[in-house]
């Protein structure tokens, strides 16, 4: 039940970050365009110039230069954010590990894009999955609703655990597609996301404090420990967050959505805007008597093994787990595939009720460079008509 | 630990960057116009300018008059780079060996 009914607005997933981030209202951000992100950018600098907010925009001359730029920002203890896509956000990886290192709450709202080459500006998740080990916290969305509603969540996570912080939609589909989707009071946001208290800050001179010196073998290694501690905790942090969003919004997230898994034999698990096509595709075969369901991963990183894994295990009639991925990792398996696999490795043995924990895991690999899916290609997937590697 | 490296300055845990010199600055007092150059160019941040007491001057100096501001190097921390020698207008500062 939802309590905000009378604010429903139509909006991009691109129109409804900036719509979140104008209630977040954020002291800095360096920006520098491209596409699919920008309309993210645009439609908060119209915000900033219409004096609807009084966010300093700092426009820089680069993405390494934009991500310098809100480290900078948020050391000197400003809250900070930022947006992104693919070969922009490939640019920055040098900064992501910067950020993450220095334990800076930045958030980031990522479009997320092919990546070159040969060039495509069309959406797959190739360059977040880029900078799966960046050590920043990745939380993917479905919708226009969900990009509204985990920007805020994600400001509030970033601040709350010292980390940085990806919300990530897909390129085109979700950042550019109008949907229907309920906003909150902006009075109801600020006293979500609280006052903003960093515990350093460069400009506290009263307090001064170095950030990023030099380590060297005495004491990097204690800090990388630390930095993986630090990430431990957000999958806690992540849940309680959402309860408390729960509680002013009526809508529920978690770790993952499940779809119609109580007594499904197949299961689909899959990030992103695709969990919308196999909703309906899902709904189509469950008329026909199929057991067929979804696990909708929603934080990517930290990884919810353990979750997962009883999310899936839990489901004693599961014969087939089909692993969906908008990403390559050339060389190796589909990054989303390696770590269903890495989470389902650690069943016990024998738990009650169940003796078998072996499943038939298959990988199909869709929609590189914005290649459309249909709801027919994936009720072929979930009844057995389509046994390839690669969704074409 | 300091998460994320983060350190809260303490002077006396500062390594003394001072053992890594071996051409040492030496100021003219009486060259010295107080400009401050110098305290804006030097990258361990240890010069600062000070008012002169004549009780610390060497002899041959005491032409200059009590109070005139002038810099003043920390050798605890000073490690000779020669970058105050090399920016000073009024060429003030010389390098010696320590």
């Amino acid at each position: 039940m939802t309590k905000n009914t009378k604010n429903k607005l139509a909006l991009t997933g691109g129109y409804a970050a900036a719509y979140a981030l104008r209630q977040i209202e954020p002291d800095v951000m360096p920006i520098y365009p491209i596409t699919p992100q920008t309309p993210i950018i645009e439609t908060y600098a119209k915000f900033v110039a219409d004096g609807e907010v009084e966010t300093e925009i700092i426009e820089v001359e680069s993405e390494h230069s934009a991500m310098s730029a809100a480290i900078g920002a948020s050391a000197a203890g400003a809250r900070t954010a930022t947006a992104t896509s693919s070969q922009g956000f490939a640019y920055m990886h040098e900064m992501l590990y910067v950020a993450s290192g220095m334990r800076l709450p930045i958030l980031m709202v990522v479009a997320a894009r092919a990546l070159s080459a040969p060039l495509s500006i069309h959406g797959d998740h190739s360059d977040v999955m880029g900078s799966r080990d960046s050590g920043w916290v990745q939380i993917f969305c479905e919708n226009p609703q969900e990009v509204y509603d985990k920007t805020i969540i994600g400001m509030k996570l970033a601040e709350r655990v010292g980390l940085p912080v990806m919300v990530i939609m897909d390129g085109f589909n979700t950042s550019h597609s109008v949907e229907n989707l309920e906003i909150l009071d902006a009075k109801i946001v600020k006293k979500f996301i609280g006052e903003y208290q960093p515990e350093h800050s460069l400009l506290d001179i009263e307090n001064p404090v170095t950030f990023g010196p030099v380590a060297l073998q005495e004491s990097y290694f204690e800090f990388k420990i630390d930095q993986e501690e630090a990430m431990g905790k957000v999958s806690e942090e992540y849940r309680k967050i959402t309860e408390e969003f729960e509680k002013i919004s009526g809508r529920k997230y978690g770790l993952f959505e499940e779809y119609q898994t109580e007594d499904a034999e197949k299961v689909l698990a899959l990030i992103g805007s695709v969990a919308g096509t196999a909703k309906d595709a899902i709904d189509e075969l469950r008329k026909k008597g199929e057991k067929v369901g979804l696990v909708k991963i929603e934080l990517f990183r930290p990884f919810p093994f353990d979750a997962c894994r009883d999310a899936i295990h839990r489901v004693l009639g599961v014969k087939e787990i089909i692993v969906m991925d908008r990403a390559q990792s050339i060389g190796s398996h589909p990054p989303l595939y390696s770590e269903i696999i890495n989470s389902l490795y650690q069943i016990p043995a024998s738990p009650a009720g169940r003796q078998d924990t072996k499943y038939q895991i298959r990988s199909v690999v869709y929609g590189l460079g914005g290649r459309d899916v249909f709801k027919k290609q994936i009720e072929k997937i979930l009844e057995g008509k389509f046994d390839g590697k690669y969704l074409t | 630990m300091e998460h994320g490296a983060i350190i809260k300055h303490d002077i006396k845990k500062s390594p003394r960057t001072g053992s890594w010199r071996y051409m040492k600055p030496e100021v003219d007092k009486e060259k010295c116009i107080g400009c401050a150059t110098c305290v804006a160019f030097c990258p361990d941040a240890c010069i600062e300018i000070n008012p002169v007491k004549l009780a610390k001057l060497a002899t041959g100096q005491d032409k200059i008059k009590n109070g005139k501001k002038v810099v003043a190097i920390d050798y605890e921390f000073c490690k000779g780079c020669g970058v105050c020698a090399q920016v000073c207008p009024a060429r003030a500062i010389k390098m010696a060996k320590n």
